[in-house]
């Protein structure tokens, strides 16, 4: 039992996706207009991710090495539908509030993640125990971070008028407007930006400052990464395939003056 | 014509797609340190989503809808486009060198692009047919290219630039992305 609550711990606090690792920026800055949106989202993705890690897990003897990504995108993608249709059907309202993203939860790189760095190499337990506290963490990350927009941007929390209530209460600030762009766009932007600030300035463990490092193949920094440590292991593998080539011509050549002399 | 001229400023500016929606956001961060790099990962973008908005708005439209599975949609469009990249890799590898060797970093990138996805994913909610839909992955796709210019023009003027420790690295990057998307606010005051 003891394992299982780690996994759990270790999800939620120790390397929370979100704030720790950094991973699947993309929902975390779309739909964390308001705290009931992030809980909305962060739950679908708990859902998803637990239920992902569980598949993936008890399929990992059977999935050959080689098709193991598209293997897990076509499970991955699957569950998701099961729940869009789930929503549809039940609960409507987070259906039409998340809209786009939750289809895009397929292409959230901390489900493959997950299933490629744990689900992929530990038991049918374990790993539905980590799905369930990465899950947790998201949502307690989004959460978090939709409140803290909401509260800004438009004086409220989980729907209900703090700032009108304030208002009322003390008499005071009643030119006090909420700054509006904090949940627009820019507002996500700038509220990553100060969160990561923050991390950088106290040197908390997070992947934007390299001081934290997950086990996924890439490396896993996807703030600072997106592939760029792909490209550049390409290039440094064509270099490598260049200079080999020169070197192979540079013989060529030596032989090549070795025969007019 | 003039709806589709719409369309394509619509997706291009006024939603634009990493600014204002936050797909893509992951190479938009990632790949746009230099401009050259930026503009290559543009093109790439540009071409992919292009082609699979094509494909799965055919793929919707003569497969998915006739047999009653518009259900499916989410599992099919994800594999036609990883399967795509791959296709595009290998053709421009034998057939077009120079092209090739332009685009190819970029093309793994791109299956994990939630951008290609999402503008499929849009096409269908729309209600697009083949050609609306091409013109809406084109749109969309080059409004992706020229944040991620952009982006990498600014990133290249920070490097001289004397930050603030705590601010260096991932912070100024979205304090900048934050700044541009505040410009692109701008484009919603189009009369289309």
């Amino acid at each position: 039992m003891k394992k299982y609550l780690e996994r759990v711990y270790n999800g939620v606090f120790k390397e929370n996706p979100t704030l720790v690792l950094m991973l699947g920026m993309c929902p975390t800055l779309a739909v964390t207009t308001s705290g009931n949106n992030g809980l909305y989202m962060g739950l679908t993705t708990t859902v998803v991710l637990a239920a992902s890690n569980f598949i993936i897990s008890a399929l990992r003897k059977s999935i050959p090495d080689k098709v193991r990504i598209p293997a897990y995108i076509v499970v991955v993608a699957s569950l998701v539908t099961v729940v869009q249709l789930l929503l549809e059907a039940y609960l409507p309202v987070v259906n039409e509030l998340l809209g786009i993203y939750i289809p895009l939860i397929v292409v959230n790189c901390i489900i493959l993640g997950r299933a490629e760095a744990y689900a992929a190499k530990n038991s049918i337990g374990l790993s539905f125990f980590d799905g369930v506290g990465m899950g947790l963490g998201f949502t307690l990350a989004l959460t978090i971070l939709g409140s803290f927009r909401e509260l800004l941007g438009a004086g409220t929390i989980f729907g209900l008028g703090l700032l009108e209530s304030v208002k009322k209460l003390t008499g005071f600030f009643d030119t006090v407007e909420p700054i509006t762009i904090f949940i627009l766009a820019p507002g996500a932007l700038l509220t990553m930006a100060i969160l990561t600030a923050i991390q950088n300035k106290l040197k908390l463990p997070s992947a934007t400052n390299g001081s934290v490092k997950n086990n996924i193949g890439c490396g896993g920094d996807c703030l600072q990464c997106h592939g760029s440590v792909c490209t550049s292991n390409r290039e440094q593998l064509a270099q490598k395939s260049e200079t080999s080539a020169n070197a192979g011509k540079t013989v060529g050549n030596k032989a090549d003056a070795g025969k007019v002399d | 014509m003039n709806e589709l001229l719409m369309i394509i400023i619509g997706s291009a500016l006024v939603n634009n797609v990493v600014l204002s929606q936050f797909l893509g956001l992951c190479p938009f961060l990632g790949v746009s340190k230099k401009t050259n790099t930026a503009a290559g990962m543009g093109a790439a973008v540009i071409f992919v989503i292009t082609v699979s908005s094509a494909l799965c708005s055919i793929i919707y439209d003569q497969i998915l809808v006739p047999l009653d599975m518009q259900y499916l949609n989410t599992i099919v469009f994800i594999l036609v486009i990883a399967c795509l990249v791959q296709f595009v890799e290998l053709v421009l590898k034998k057939y077009s060198r120079a092209l090739y060797n332009a685009l190819g970093v970029y093309l793994p990138l791109i299956t994990t692009n939630c951008a290609v996805l999402g503008v499929a994913i849009i096409n269908v909610n729309k209600e697009y047919s083949l050609l609306p839909s091409v013109i809406n992955g084109f749109g969309t796709a080059a409004g992706f290219a020229i944040a991620i210019v952009i982006m990498a023009g600014i990133r290249e003027k920070i490097e001289h630039n004397d930050v603030p420790n705590a601010f260096k690295g991932s912070p100024i990057v979205l304090v900048t992305a934050s700044l541009m998307a505040i410009a692109f606010f701008g484009f919603a005051g189009l009369k289309l």
